[in-house]
């Protein structure tokens, strides 16, 4: 599936960033990772409801960056973090609900939360487009298309808001694009992300029916072995 | 354009904990009782049923079940030089909307306060010296007792099935409970819960200590349980979903299980759902509210229900926003002191204390409870001298994971990156191994913490914000650090293989992180108009025919949970109203 996604991607961008297009290829593959094939059921291909093409291309690119494939799991994207990022910005969260949207919109503290008039939707159109610029500035490519290092570095430059953003601060953006990310590894897989719950597994997590009166006499100071299972599973 | 409807006996605003006992209890006297809600119906058996109820990211992260904060929410400032700017998503606190309110989908934490709570004021000046308070921190009495209350703390423990242990049964101290709380005239109507590996680690540890640690008084029921209602309770199953849901087994007291199911039996008794309060129409001459001006949402159409008696029994924000926008009462003017609707608004300083890691035990946090903790109120209240502590007040230090719901409850040593594959190892190694030590503080009244209109920020019905003007002080800071330090030392009697640095909020309050949803305050109880909103039995000074619920009428805050004192406060005021009140309507106290 990530072959599909970036080369319509490439094909998007025309042929002015060829050079560049056949490193990122690589390093799409290489993010996508052995591991993947063999212990992910296969899955549909990604259908993005309301990611752009360059901003799929980003969002697969920071959520494998984010939850790397190891021993422990698949990567980000490969468990369904960036079909459950696009899922979550098409839907009532993306699009304000629960949200107070009435103006006017000052800057406040950070004890004041999010003050934007964005949606997040608009706000990690506006982050995704911010990060590639700045990418861009820094290495001469989009975040993408950089090498698993240079990911590494500009997540961590992110992280400590260090490139200059308009109308936010970069480390804004990279808390709820992690926010979002730790949101679809741990979220029951009926969102799309934490396929065959692997972020479950890897902790120990359950899941459902989670009915322990007798286990937590039986379990007390013992592992606990069950093998999680989805809302999915019961219905 | 505004429909007039029939008059009623009563008519109650908000169906959560307040608002369902009041009905029960004036319909049961005999009154006609209309209950109006906001927000719709939520049934157990419909609306929290598995597997659908055990979603975290629904319910804990897009936070289903509380008020919509695209619709009406509460703005912010720290000081009264600065601007308020809206709180755009719940984080700090989640107050409920839609039948059962918060009822439905808090923790179950269920405690009675201290005697010394209900006399704050004059306990610490007669103990401690007349100048000991200082004049800034405008804390009172309640103008009730503990020894009044009693017996309305004991019914509202056993219409929610209160799984604990006694600490003070008639006087007799009952080792295993909770030693400093006021005499109870009988034991808990359920056994305790079951215990998990923090609660037993913190117990050995604070024993060895010298401290009295017991469980924590906890609706979650340890054994199905019918109430004197003759509403059924199942078995708490430790699921984990407590706190943010509604609970499927029926074993966490809510109105929607608790009261409702008698209640809605009842023909004097009719529910309005969609009934969105929007002012109380008030007669300033005849010194009554007259009634009750609400808004359908499905149509938009308003109406107006007259009532012979009017129970407020909404949020701490919308009790406040009614008065004020109804023009009952003087607002609070924090430059002058005087005025009191919007007085002693007050929160909770939460999480002072620290994380523990186990590397060779199992904690299991996903096999867990609402009302877990194992406690120690050895630091609460005036349990242990003041003279030189340089501050007021303290709170209870408690060790017990709620849940494991791996979005938001997990945790890595200090120093561990947010992501990566160190992380990842972090969190699966860590996951099942952790749990936090620390401390629940008291807030105490602060002349300059307060309630008022927002200036510029308005609702979906367009009345303005309650704006907050808030921060913590420097008892709270005191206060949290003292917490802090304390924690840390049951952490260490405990042999973890790592424990964190003491943690202590010592910045600005914040309105992202959660912290606890105790807002008090703003219609103050108390003993005289010049002081309180409302007398001791919850009746307004300024309308005798307005009886105002919940934690608003709090002068401070304990560091206890509300509900339970809420609870009580319930049944003591809606016993003033049956008893005396209807015999012979108007003022209980003299002004």
């Amino acid at each position: 599936m990530a072959e599909v996604k970036l080369a319509r991607r490439n094909f998007l961008k025309g042929a002015g960033a060829a050079g560049a297009a056949g490193a990122a290829l690589a390093t799409g593959l290489t993010a996508c990772g052995p591991e993947t094939a063999t212990t992910t059921a296969p899955a549909a291909p990604d259908v993005w409801h309301t990611l752009n093409a360059t901003e799929a291309a980003f969002i697969s690119a920071a959520v494998d960056t984010l939850i790397p494939a190891d021993d422990l799991t698949p990567s980000g994207s490969a468990v369904g973090l960036a079909v459950f990022i696009d899922r979550q910005l098409a839907g009532a969260f993306g699009n304000g609900a629960r949200l107070y949207r009435q103006g006017p919109f000052l800057p406040g503290k950070p004890e004041h939360g999010y003050q934007l008039a964005l949606t997040p939707r608009e706000f990690f159109r506006a982050g995704i487009e911010s990060t590639n610029q700045w990418t861009q500035k820094t290495y001469g490519k989009d975040f993408d298309r950089l090498s698993e290092a240079e990911r590494v570095e500009a997540m961590t430059a992110l992280e400590a808001g260090k490139p200059e953003f308009t109308g936010f601060k970069s480390s804004m953006f990279f808390d709820q694009l992690l926010q979002l990310t730790m949101e679809g590894f741990f979220a029951d897989p009926i969102y799309g992300g934490n396929r065959d719950k692997v972020a479950w597994k890897m902790i120990g997590f359950p899941g459902l029916p989670a009915s322990y009166r007798e286990e937590i006499k039986t379990y007390f100071n013992k592992k606990y072995d069950g093998e999680p299972q989805s809302i999915a599973d019961f219905s | 354009m505004v429909t007039v409807l029939k008059e009623v006996d009563a008519v109650v605003v908000g169906m959560g904990w307040t608002g369902s006992i009041l009905s029960r209890e004036l319909t049961k006297a005999g009154l006609t009782v209309v209950g109006l809600e906001r927000g719709g119906m939520r049934s157990p058996r419909e609306d929290f049923a598995i597997p659908a109820i055990r979603d975290e990211l629904k319910y804990s992260q897009r936070q289903e079940l509380f008020q919509d904060s695209a619709m009406e929410t509460v703005s912010l400032r720290h000081a009264r030089s600065e601007t308020a700017l809206p709180m755009r998503r719940l984080g700090s606190f989640v107050p409920g909307t839609n039948v059962g309110g918060a009822g439905t989908h808090w923790n179950g934490a269920t405690w009675r306060c201290l005697e010394t709570d209900y006399v704050l004021k004059s306990h610490y000046t007669e103990k401690y010296g007349r100048n000991f308070v200082p004049p800034e921190m405008t804390i009172q009495d309640f103008g009730v007792t503990y020894t009044e209350l009693e017996p309305h703390y004991d019914k509202f423990e056993k219409l929610c099935g209160v799984s604990g242990q006694a600490g003070n049964l008639r006087g007799t101290k009952v080792q295993g409970g909770n030693i400093f709380e006021g005499p109870r005239s009988s034991d808990f109507p359920n056994k305790p819960l079951q215990r998990g590996l923090a609660g037993v680690l913190f117990e050995e540890a604070t024993k060895k200590l010298g401290y009295h640690p017991f469980p924590q008084p906890s609706s979650n029921a340890s054994a199905a349980y019918t109430n004197p209602e003759g509403a059924v309770m199942g078995e708490c199953v430790y699921c984990g979903f407590c706190e943010r849901f509604g609970c499927e087994s029926n074993a966490k007291a809510s109105p929607n299980v608790s009261v409702l199911p008698v209640l809605m039996l009842d023909s004097k008794f009719e529910l309005r759902t969609h009934a969105y309060v929007k002012s109380l129409v008030y007669d300033r001459r005849a010194k009554r509210v007259k009634s009750v001006i609400y808004v359908d949402p499905r149509n938009g159409e308003e109406y107006e229900q007259p009532a012979g008696i009017v129970i407020l029994g909404a949020y701490v924000f919308n009790n406040v926003l009614l008065m004020l926008t109804s023009g009952i009462g003087r607002p609070y003017d924090p430059v002058t002191g005087r005025g009191v609707v919007g007085k002693n608004y007050c929160y909770q300083y939460t999480d002072a204390g620290v994380s523990v890691f186990f590397e060779d035990k199992e904690n299991n946090p996903y096999m867990a409870t609402g009302a877990f903790g194992t406690i120690i109120d050895d630091f609460n209240g005036d349990n242990f001298d003041h003279s030189a502590l340089g501050f007021i007040g303290g709170g209870h230090i408690s060790a017990g994971m709620s849940n494991g719901r791996p979005i938001a409850t997990r945790a890595t040593p200090p120093g561990t990156p947010r992501w990566g594959k160190e992380w990842k190892q972090a969190t699966a190694k860590w996951y099942r191994r952790w749990f936090n030590v620390s401390g629940t503080a008291c807030n105490y009244a602060h002349r300059e913490n307060y309630l008022d209109l927002d200036p510029t920020y308005k609702d979906a019905l367009g009345r303005p914000l309650i704006r907050i003007t808030y921060n913590f002080k420097d008892n709270d800071y005191k206060i949290g650090k003292f917490l802090s330090e304390k924690s840390a030392e049951i952490a260490k009697a405990m042999n973890p293989t790592i424990v964190t640095e003491p943690r202590y909020r010592d910045g600005n309050y914040s309105a992202v992180p959660y912290q606890s949803t105790h807002n008090t305050g703003g219609t103050i109880m108390g003993t005289d108009p010049s002081n309180s909103v409302v007398n001791r039995y919850l009746q307004a000074w300024d309308a005798h025919n307005l009886f105002i619920m919940g934690a608003s009428v709090f002068p401070q805050n304990q560091s206890y949970n509300p509900t339970g004192p809420l609870g009580a406060l319930a049944y003591w005021s809606a016993n003033a109203i049956t008893s005396q009140y209807l015999k012979s309507p108007g003022p209980l106290m003299p002004a």
